[in-house]
């Protein structure tokens, strides 16, 4: 591996810790889209800031992005405020609308410079190892990985001094508020985090995948876990993983290296979605599969039960009896027996059943309930 | 000037007709979006179009925008289903759901961009024009296809009018009348995913979804019923096409999609300020109510005053007024006068007038 492929992983990894951070908060306070609305308003940002600075590389440009970020979700809740439209289509008409002005702003003013809507956009983490910080002839290494490593340093900071605070407010809003959290403040804060968060990814893996990396991972940790401590630690894990098997699955298609990360967060929800234990699909099948086993072997020990000790007995306690009786093919049936005699409820002698002393209980249970 | 342009000028006719139709069948169908709560099931429609163009392209082999845009549809409808099989059998919610499908999809229509622009032939050139849409590459064919299509997914909603003004207002209902409502809904989701993209070659994936929402955002300000609202969004969405498609080629560089959406937002503020349910409007009903009132209270003052005096017409100076109502009573008087309820003597004094006194005893 060069070093070059090293510092595109650690800017990857960084960029999706950060990401998956602050996203955790993002998802569980149903404020998601709020990553998209800012990863697209940024370009406004940024297009404006050049335009005063005239540089695309000074620090100003960061500031004015993460500026208009906090905008767009103030912008988004003055217009849900006047419950003129709902917050959905509040969001639906702020983000696009400055976007487009960041678009045109782009195409008429900074044509040629190296500022366009595609970088923003899409992120190009290939070349961010060329882009160096050097100074008192010392290389600092890649200007997006120190950027990104001090945006993640200031969430962890902020974060962990506002734990407490963040959890009770993303979880009983209105007791936050009773016991004076200033909820509407802590929402800024966590807003404008989200904010720098997003314009320092951009640069790595573009405004619409910053979107992946801030809801995919936390999304999966949320199936996996109850614990906010825990489910942030999870998400923060997935983002890294995501960010690194994402790199490796881009140079081995040779195809971009964000869309391939974003490609991974989805593999990960999708993993689980389907593997998580309690909770996924599997494990919903399964749990619908025994609950129709166990309730077929209690339909079984009623229906031995009604018959125990009586003249037609003979003839309905028999297996190949109950396809007709109890509307069960061959298989299914025997599959019943089988895991009844297991669990001591009846007993087969040659092809005929009777019901031990658990089994008898258990239908007297089933059906005295 | 501009209606010269417009005859003279075959690809800004090209240009405006497509933009007027994408607009008007954008806007009615988002109609049902805004009001289902739904608006940003077209960001994530509009987004996961993206793999299906890059697919269609890489599977069929052709660059014809029909069967891009069938590519589009597919994989936009995919995400519609995975948006509601997430919702349906996990905790996370819409919002993250959204946020998942519209950006992984995104992330591999990417990949699947970057693979085929390394290939080594140049035939792929241009599919990335659906990414932030082209409007000059916009073809008369693509209008026809762009008209046909777009004539039929509004011919359905003519159709389907009952059925979906139950699903926007009362599912359950019309669940109860014995209506599948779910193949409705999925119906409609169809139809808007054919909304989004026939706008994407025009508009570009990112700012589509803006063409489903503003028109409708815009339309429900203006009135409270269905058929109405549904025909003021596609106006909307049809005149914002228009203006934007004709703006942006008088003005040099100024790119056709974001020019619409921009010209959407500005008929979305000023239908915010003036509209019936707008701000000014309710303002101004505020303000008229609070002045009645206190006028309703300054004349109920001047009353009591009488009575206190022994019915005696005797004028009390506005500042005794002021007191009482702890308010300047200035502008009240004056509104009274102009009715003939109240009257001023010469050193200022006010006192009812006949008409007032009975007016006072009335309330």
């Amino acid at each position: 591996m060069t070093q070059g492929q090293l510092e595109i992983q650690a800017i990857a990894v960084v960029t999706a810790v950060a990401c998956a951070l602050v996203g955790t908060f993002l998802v569980l306070r149903r404020q998601s889209l709020v990553s998209d609305a800012i990863g697209h308003s940024v370009l406004v940002g940024i297009a404006l800031g050049f335009l005063v600075v005239g540089s695309t590389t000074s620090p100003l440009l960061l500031v004015a992005a993460t500026l208009t970020g906090v905008v767009t979700v103030a912008l988004v809740e003055v217009v849900t405020s006047t419950r003129l439209v709902k917050e959905d289509a509040a969001i639906g008409l702020v983000f696009p609308a400055l976007f487009s002005i960041g678009v045109i702003v782009v195409s008429r003013y900074a044509e040629g410079v190296h500022l366009d809507t595609d970088a923003v956009l899409l992120g190009e983490l290939a070349f961010a190892p060329f882009d160096r910080l050097e100074a008192w002839g010392w290389d600092f290494g890649p200007a997006s990985l120190l950027l990104m490593g001090a945006v993640l340093a200031v969430d962890v900071v902020v974060v962990a001094i506002l734990w407490k605070e963040l959890k009770l407010s993303t979880f009983d809003p209105a007791l936050a508020l009773a016991l004076g959290f200033a909820p509407v403040l802590l929402n800024y804060v966590l807003m404008t985090l989200v904010s720098v968060t997003a314009v320092g990814a951009f640069n790595a893996v573009g405004s619409i995948l910053v979107v992946a990396l801030m809801i995919a991972p936390p999304a999966a940790a949320y199936l996996l876990t109850d614990g906010l401590g825990r489910m942030t630690a999870i998400a923060c894990g997935i983002g890294g993983a995501s960010a690194l098997a994402g790199y490796w699955l881009a140079v081995v298609l040779d195809a971009s290296i964000a869309g391939c990360i974003a490609a991974c967060c989805g593999i990960a929800f999708a993993l689980a979605w389907a593997l998580a234990p309690g909770r996924g699909l599997l494990a919903a099948a399964r749990r619908r599969s025994r609950q129709r086993l166990e309730f077929a072997q209690a339909m079984l020990a009623i229906h031995l039960a009604n018959h125990e000790g009586r003249p037609e007995a003979e003839v309905e306690n028999r297996v190949a009896h109950l396809g007709e009786h109890l509307r069960w093919d061959r298989e299914f049936a025997d599959r019943v027996v089988r895991g009844a005699e297991r669990r001591g409820l009846v007993v087969r002698s040659a092809d005929a059943l009777a019901l031990t002393e658990r089994g008898r209980t258990l239908a007297h249970d089933a059906v005295t309930r | 000037m501009t209606a010269v342009f417009l005859v003279d000028d075959y690809t800004l006719r090209t240009v405006a007709l497509g933009a007027v139709a994408l607009g008007a069948v954008g806007g009615a169908l988002g109609t049902f979006a805004v009001l289902r709560r739904q608006a940003l099931v077209g960001d994530a429609i509009s987004h996961a179009a993206l793999p299906g163009v890059v697919l269609a392209y890489v599977l069929l082999g052709t660059k014809a925008s029909q069967w891009l845009m069938l590519g589009a549809a597919v994989t936009g409808f995919a995400a519609t289903l995975a948006v509601g099989g997430i919702v349906r059998t996990t905790r996370v919610k819409t919002d993250a759901a959204l946020g998942i499908v519209l950006s992984v999809f995104f992330g591999v229509g990417l990949v699947l961009l970057t693979w085929v622009q390394r290939r080594p032939d140049a035939s792929q050139a241009g599919l990335d024009r659906f990414l932030f849409g082209q409007a000059a590459t916009v073809l008369r064919d693509d209008v026809v296809t762009i008209a046909v299509v777009g004539s039929l997914a509004l011919a359905v909603v003519a159709v389907l009018w009952k059925q979906l003004k139950l699903l926007a207002f009362d599912a359950e209902f019309g669940a109860s009348l014995g209506m599948r409502m779910h193949a409705v809904e999925i119906a409609l989701t169809a139809l808007l995913v054919v909304a989004i993209v026939i706008g994407l070659q025009m508009v570009g994936a990112v700012l589509m979804s803006a063409m489903i929402v503003a028109p409708a955002a815009a339309a429900r300000q203006w009135t409270n019923r269905l058929g109405p609202m549904t025909l003021v969004a596609a106006g909307v969405g049809a005149a914002a096409g228009a203006i934007g498609a004709v703006a942006s080629s008088e003005v040099e560089r100024l790119p056709t999609g974001p020019t619409i959406v921009l010209v959407a937002t500005a008929i979305v503020i000023g239908s915010f300020l003036v509209a019936p349910r707008g701000v000014l409007v309710r303002r101004l009903r505020a303000r008229r109510a609070r002045s009645r009132l206190a006028a309703h209270a300054v004349l109920a003052d001047l009353a009591v005053l009488e009575d206190g005096h022994g019915g005696v017409a005797h004028g009390h100076p506005a500042a005794t007024i002021g007191v009482m109502e702890e308010a300047d009573a200035t502008t009240a008087l004056r509104g009274l006068e102009q009715d003939g309820l109240v009257r001023c003597d010469s050193e200022g004094n006010w006192s009812l007038t006949e008409r007032g006194r009975e007016e006072a005893r009335r309330r």
